[in-house]
């Protein structure tokens, strides 16, 4: 009798459990149609008149409730619906209360077109049932694509594919534009003014899916069975060759997309060597970056308030060498704060140079708030450097060059020292280190790559104004390090990519841009505080095999001190 | 006569009201192990920051050699020769350990930024010597194979011998240990003090301790100080402080003195 007691208990415990993390990602629903993300990616087809992008958020966290629900030792299958059904539980409540009240007088989201979207058209009665039933249609999928992974990794590339080909069928569109012919009639096919066909979409699913099929098993194989790091270079070779390319074929506005990409890669490298691997935490990072837009826009402008009218080739490093002088003179100050209190103070600071730019004091030169207007494109022989996408270049040749720079910095006995620094200052001051000199050179440098982004941008732009240079960029810079992975270069590079690269190309977030910052920072910290792509523990000792053979051998012949 | 490496003389410490050390004095021999004993809260450790300019002595100097050392910071007084490790491993922990051994050795490295940047022959010179050394080094402290381990994942005995390690990478003339088998068994004590026997007959130098377990004490140390509230009580060779009965009171009582001093 007791063991049946036991075994209810348990069953409890575990149908309690399923309808928790149902409920969670209902409570994600719930929010999303709250603040009016929903309705906003409602009215945007993936495939035209069959499934918008909301429909397919709402189906897709109803298959991520099954799924995670159908893991307990019960019926998975019963757990999957159950799951599913809880998770479109709260917005089909929702839907009740919006016909029983106002509501959209406290949430102007819960407007009559949510309402229709969630009734999917049909007269009240039968929507909710019409819901739930598709909620728990969705977790069972889900829950059979992770009781069958052989099958849901089939099918997987298909359906990512067309997710893909809708959410960007804006871009994808504006780069196919430009052919006729083949491609054209492939394009017209495949995609109408909108969103996907109908056919376009199940053509889409089934090449790709077949093209898995074909080739996915043995690259498959190939990629098991290279070596992580191995596998690493071959994903940031693609990566490189993607955003080398992708610009030229794809056009103008690809092309400042990634660019704006780029110079936050740059900005991100520069913060990096400061709270990456230095862990001096600088809020007030986005002063460098003014101050090269600044100084190459009053070096090269066609300006009255322009002091000289250089071209942008010589005003660049004379603003990466300020640039590195105001990190400095920033340093002083808070070279013996730490912690949190840096990030206060520098806050400040960075605070006070925006505030400088706008007072009346420095308006005379620097414009106040109308800024400085007219700066010219950089000139590379009789070619300008004009459009976005050859500005990209000039950006994309920076950042690497800060990039390797900061590569060789992190292996050297300057890195190192910042690395100690960032443990524990006191020891490393104890063995020998000067705080001074090394806090002072993490500003300047980091100060340089700023700087050099502000250039490039003051041309980009062809003006400057101090609105461009709020708190929000550095914290901008330092959200994409930590989600990108403290202290790592290729963090820095996805980190760019996923904060600033996708809410531009999904132009319709701008709005929400801030709402999906909190929710992935918060996500990240909580499932992979680490960042996406970590730094790597520098294998030395092993890394040096040839060497240690030799040393084992004459290992007296080397004195432990001259 | 040997002569004398490390003198601290009169050094008072003291927190606003609260006085840690006051009137401290004693002499290190150049070649010798000196221990400072004391029961919990003596102000041992406090001697140790006040010798490496952790803290800033309140009064008194410290004498390093010929050179006045109070006063300087702690990288001037690492670069002078003095080097330590703490009571609660300190290592840096997110680095591995052969890279730990490599900061300490920050102070003979040659190379700059830009040199770094451009990878110089010269630099790439000094990285494969300072590489060399820190295997080296590595063997030494019987880490070797674990260099590419992050400080933090090694064991507790590890992290003490490579904290040292580190110590050593300075290439100090005076070693400072506080609390070296702190929190092992009698074991791991022992194979601590044969180890730090190694350091001393290797490297040649001069340590200076603090310790709590009485047997490394007695058995290692050519000198004892013991401090007792932040005054020294005693001073003298092992056998010598045992028998005071100032440091028996001190460590077990006045009663416990009385009636050890006849005995």
């Amino acid at each position: 009798m007791r063991r049946i007691g036991i075994g209810r208990t348990g069953a409890w415990v575990t149908w309690r459990r399923t309808a928790l993390v149902g409920l969670a990602f209902g409570a994600g629903a719930l929010h999303l149609a709250a603040v009016g993300v929903l309705l906003m990616l409602h009215q945007r087809w993936i495939v035209i008149d069959t499934l918008s992008l909301g429909q397919a958020t709402v189906l897709l966290l109803a298959a991520g409730a099954g799924a995670m629900a159908a893991r307990g030792d019960g019926s998975r299958w019963l757990q999957g619906a159950l799951g599913g059904v809880c998770a479109v539980l709260p917005l089909a409540l929702l839907s009740r209360a919006m016909d029983a009240l106002t509501l959209q007088p406290i949430f102007i989201a819960l407007s009559p077109d949510l309402q229709a979207m969630l009734t999917l058209g049909l007269p009240p009665a039968a929507a909710t049932p019409a819901l739930l039933a598709l909620g728990a249609v969705a977790g069972l999928v889900g829950a059979g694509l992770r009781a069958a992974p052989r099958l849901s990794r089939a099918l997987l590339p298909g359906a990512v594919a067309v997710l893909v080909a809708g959410v960007f069928q804006e871009l994808i569109q504006l780069m196919l534009q430009q052919y006729e012919g083949p491609i054209g009639a492939v394009r017209d096919f495949v995609y109408t003014w909108e969103g996907l066909t109908q056919e376009g979409a199940i053509t889409v699913f089934l090449v790709v899916t077949l093209l898995a099929q074909l080739f996915g098993r043995a690259t498959q194989g190939r990629v098991a069975a290279m070596e992580p790091a191995r596998r690493r270079q071959i994903w940031a070779g693609i990566a490189l060759a993607v955003i080398v390319v992708l610009p030229a074929v794809a056009g103008s506005y690809i092309g400042q997309v990634l660019m704006l990409v780029g110079l936050y890669i740059l900005m991100g490298i520069g913060l990096n060597l400061e709270v990456g691997l230095a862990g001096l935490l600088d809020l007030g990072f986005v002063a460098f970056f003014a101050v090269g837009a600044y100084t190459t826009a009053l070096l090269t402008a066609d300006a009255p308030n322009a002091l000289m009218h250089l071209p942008y080739w010589a005003a660049m490093p004379v603003s990466v060498l300020l640039a590195v002088c105001v990190g400095v003179l920033f340093g002083l100050p808070v070279l013996g704060v730490r912690g949190d209190y840096l990030a206060v103070a520098t806050m400040g600071l960075g605070e006070i140079v925006r505030v400088i730019v706008l007072s009346d004091f420095g308006a005379p030169l620097l414009g106040g708030a109308q800024g400085v207007l007219h700066i010219p494109k950089p000139q590379l022989g009789s070619y300008t450097l004009s459009s976005p996408v050859a500005l990209f270049y000039l950006t994309l040749v920076a950042a690497a060059i800060a990039a390797f720079i900061a590569w060789r910095l992190e292996n050297s006995r300057l890195g190192r020292a910042w690395m100690a620094l960032r443990d524990d200052e006191d020891v490393a001051q104890a063995l020998g280190i000067n705080l001074v000199r090394s806090k002072l050179l993490a500003y300047g440098l980091g100060a340089a790559f700023a700087g050099l982004a502000g250039s490039i941008f003051a041309t980009m732009l062809s003006s400057v104004y101090p609105s461009s240079f709020q708190l929000l960029i550095s914290i901008n810079v330092l959200a994409l390090i930590i989600v990108g992975g403290m202290g790592s270069l290729p963090g820095v590079i996805l980190g760019s990519v996923v904060l600033i690269g996708l809410p531009e190309l999904l132009r319709e977030f701008g709005e929400y841009r801030y709402l999906f910052y909190g929710a992935v920072l918060v996500v990240m910290m909580r499932l992979r505080p680490e960042g996406l792509w970590p730094s790597d523990v520098r294998q030395r000792e092993l890394h040096a095999g040839d060497e240690t053979a030799a040393l084992d051998a004459g290992a007296d012949l080397l004195p432990a001190r001259e | 006569m040997r002569k004398t490496l490390l003198s601290v003389c009169n050094v008072g410490m003291r927190f606003g009201g609260l006085v840690a050390l006051s009137d401290v004095s004693f002499d290190v021999q150049e070649g010798s192990i000196h221990s400072v004993i004391g029961p919990n809260g003596a102000g041992k450790t406090t001697v140790f920051n006040c010798i490496t300019q952790n803290l800033r002595p309140t009064s008194g100097e410290v004498w390093f050699g010929d050179e006045r050392i109070d006063g300087l910071k702690p990288d001037g007084v690492a670069a002078r020769g003095i080097s330590r490790t703490y009571q609660n491993i300190r290592l840096f922990r997110n680095i591995t350990a052969i890279e730990n051994l490599l900061v300490g050795m920050h102070l003979h490295l040659r190379s700059n930024w830009w040199g770094a940047v451009l990878n110089t022959p010269f630099t790439r010179a000094d990285e494969r010597a300072a590489h060399d050394e820190a295997l080296e080094l590595l063997q030494f402290v019987g880490l070797r194979g674990r260099g590419d381990v992050l400080a933090r994942n090694l064991a507790y005995g590890e992290q003490r011998r490579l904290e040292i390690g580190r110590a050593l990478a300075t290439r100090p003339r005076l070693l400072l240990l506080d609390e070296p088998t702190a929190g092992m068994n009698p074991r791991e004590t022992s194979e601590m003090m044969a180890f730090v026997e190694r350091v001393r007959a290797r490297y040649e130098i001069t340590l200076l301790l603090i310790e709590h377990q009485m047997r490394v004490v007695m058995s290692m140390s050519d000198r004892v100080t013991v401090l007792d509230h932040g005054t020294k009580i005693a001073e003298g060779r092992p056998a010598e402080v045992q028998r005071d009965p100032a440091v028996i009171a001190a460590y077990l009582g006045t009663a416990a003195a009385a009636h050890a001093v006849p005995a």
